[in-house]
């Protein structure tokens, strides 16, 4: 932690601190969050309040804080987790890349493994001498690379949910009833491309269909793909990064279409954060990323279950 | 019978998939991206073994396997079938050879054994892991001959032959693992 605190002290970063308990917890339609009485519920990401701040003026602000979401607990989930979450306005993508690629040699650094880290046997992504390379620079792919390569179609993003099920079906993966094309998507993509995910080496994700960026922004050149990526290492999905969506119009349409689907799916539907989509209206060009603290100190120090890189797992509280 | 949902998923549960009955093996909890939850599921096919992948969706509804097991006595065997009897009830069944398969080898009369019934057919049997067997014919080893890992065949009581160390002699009892058809140790002496 002290490790990743002096980057982000070095690269003249500030550190801030968010409310927790807030109103509009993420619209995110796979995420529910924790209520907190008086109509609050615990933040499942820092994002909305730290982009309220990028917009006041602070053009390079990073925050470690908790998160909190109503999932169940698993060896590399827990209902509340540490977030290093991260803006740089006026930055780019591949610097968001580069801070990946210090960070994780830092992390690593500081516990005493590096160049190469163990990987546990049990962990999906294991390759066969366990062991595992995370020097700079990382592999680069994108979603539709991946799908071309290990599902054999090619994905464009705006195909309808049934064109998308046929493609899948093809591709021998099995769809349940009622999967919409977000759950189409994500059945192909751990049916058959998951398991080749930075199995060598870190590797990062780019260029997300649309439909899965709801807070990115459209490709100048592509408008069906976001500008997003995913850094995998190890089996771990490790961190998520957006060049974020600063049109209020376009911001407000989405939130309203997730909403929909929310309710749609019997979800409790968080009301629109209106400070947000104020602020966004004079936000930079910006780039924000948020890494799982827990996961990056089980990449390093080759732990098999979260709960050993944990003073306290949720099921021992 | 009700069906199950994802979160029922736990070690042993047995479902049907594509009109056969797996059980499931081992289950994982996984959320990838801002997507949906998942489990991963590891599943057996209860009529050939076969291990399959899937991934279940959250909420995806599973409709449980008519299958159960029972403890059987093994009576006899009468022309391609073998007759086993309910501990509890005393009801027989009769089971073909063809479902049995090798295990035949190492089933001999008055042993328990586990039998899956699926539609309240029976279509497997479960041997205990080891089994202690009188060995009926065997060469006698050669003294003088010591070297370690040199093994001779065993006929045992069931009719199956058995690698076994040069020690064994006609009459000791010997104790085998079921799954691997191997030699274990010595239990008792002729």
């Amino acid at each position: 932690m002290r490790a990743v605190r002096g980057y982000f002290q070095v690269q003249n970063f500030l550190e801030v601190e968010t409310p927790t308990r807030v109103f509009s917890p993420g619209q995110e339609v796979h995420i529910d969050a924790i209520p907190a009485s008086d109509g609050r519920y615990l933040m499942t990401s820092p994002e909305y309040h730290m982009k309220r701040l990028v917009a006041a003026g602070l053009p390079r602000i990073v925050q470690f804080c908790r998160c909190f979401r109503a999932e169940e607990a698993g060896p590399i989930h827990q209902p509340e987790f540490t977030m290093v979450e991260w803006y740089r306005a006026g930055g780019t993508m591949d610097d968001l890349v580069r801070d990946c690629e210090v960070i994780v040699e830092v992390a690593a650094r500081a516990v005493g493994n590096w160049p190469t880290v163990s990987i546990p046997a049990n962990r999906r992504g294991a390759n066969q001498n366990n062991r595992f390379t995370i020097e700079a620079p990382f592999a680069r792919t994108t979603v539709r690379e991946l799908f071309s390569d290990h599902a054999g179609f090619k994905l464009r993003g705006d195909e309808s949910s049934d064109e998308l099920r046929n493609l899948a079906e093809r591709a021998a993966c099995r769809v349940g009833p009622d999967a919409g094309w977000d759950d189409i998507f994500y059945q192909v993509f751990l049916d058959r491309i998951e398991s080749h995910l930075g199995v060598e080496h870190p590797t990062v994700v780019l260029d997300w269909p649309l439909p899965m960026a709801a807070l990115a922004r459209r490709k100048a050149d592509d408008p069906l793909t976001a500008e997003r990526f995913e850094l995998y290492a190890a089996g771990l999905e490790l961190a998520n990064a957006f060049g974020e969506l600063t049109d209020p119009v376009e911001q407000r349409a989405r939130f309203e279409a997730e909403a929909a689907l929310r309710r749609q799916r019997g979800g409790a539907v968080y009301p629109i954060d209106e400070k947000l989509i104020e602020a966004l209206g004079h936000m930079p060009a910006t780039c924000g990323i948020a890494l799982g603290f827990d996961r990056l100190v089980m990449l390093v120090t080759g732990a098999s279950h979260i709960r050993e890189v944990l003073a306290f797992a949720y099921d021992e509280t | 019978m009700a069906s199950y949902d994802t979160s029922d998923i736990r070690k042993g549960l047995k479902v049907m998939l594509d009109g056969s009955p797996f059980t499931v093996v081992e289950f994982q909890f996984v959320k990838p991206g801002k997507g949906a939850a998942f489990t991963r599921t590891k599943l057996k096919n209860l009529l050939t073994g076969g291990v399959i992948d899937r991934n279940l969706r959250s909420g995806e509804k599973l409709e449980p396997a008519n299958v159960e097991t029972k403890q059987m006595q093994y009576l006899y065997k009468e022309g391609d079938t073998f007759v086993f009897m309910d501990t509890s009830t005393y009801d027989q069944v009769h089971i073909p050879e063809e479902t049995i398969g090798d295990d035949s080898r190492f089933m001999p009369e008055q042993i328990v054994v586990e039998v899956l019934f699926f539609n309240d057919r029976a279509v497997g049997v479960t041997l205990p892991n080891f089994i202690e067997q009188k060995v009926q014919a065997t060469e006698p080893g050669f003294r003088g001959d010591t070297a370690t890992g040199v093994t001779k065949p065993a006929k045992i009581s069931t009719g199956a032959s058995v690698n076994v160390p040069l020690f064994i002699n006609e009459g000791d009892i010997i104790k085998i693992d079921t799954r691997s058809g191997e030699y274990l140790e010595r239990v008792g002496r002729a």
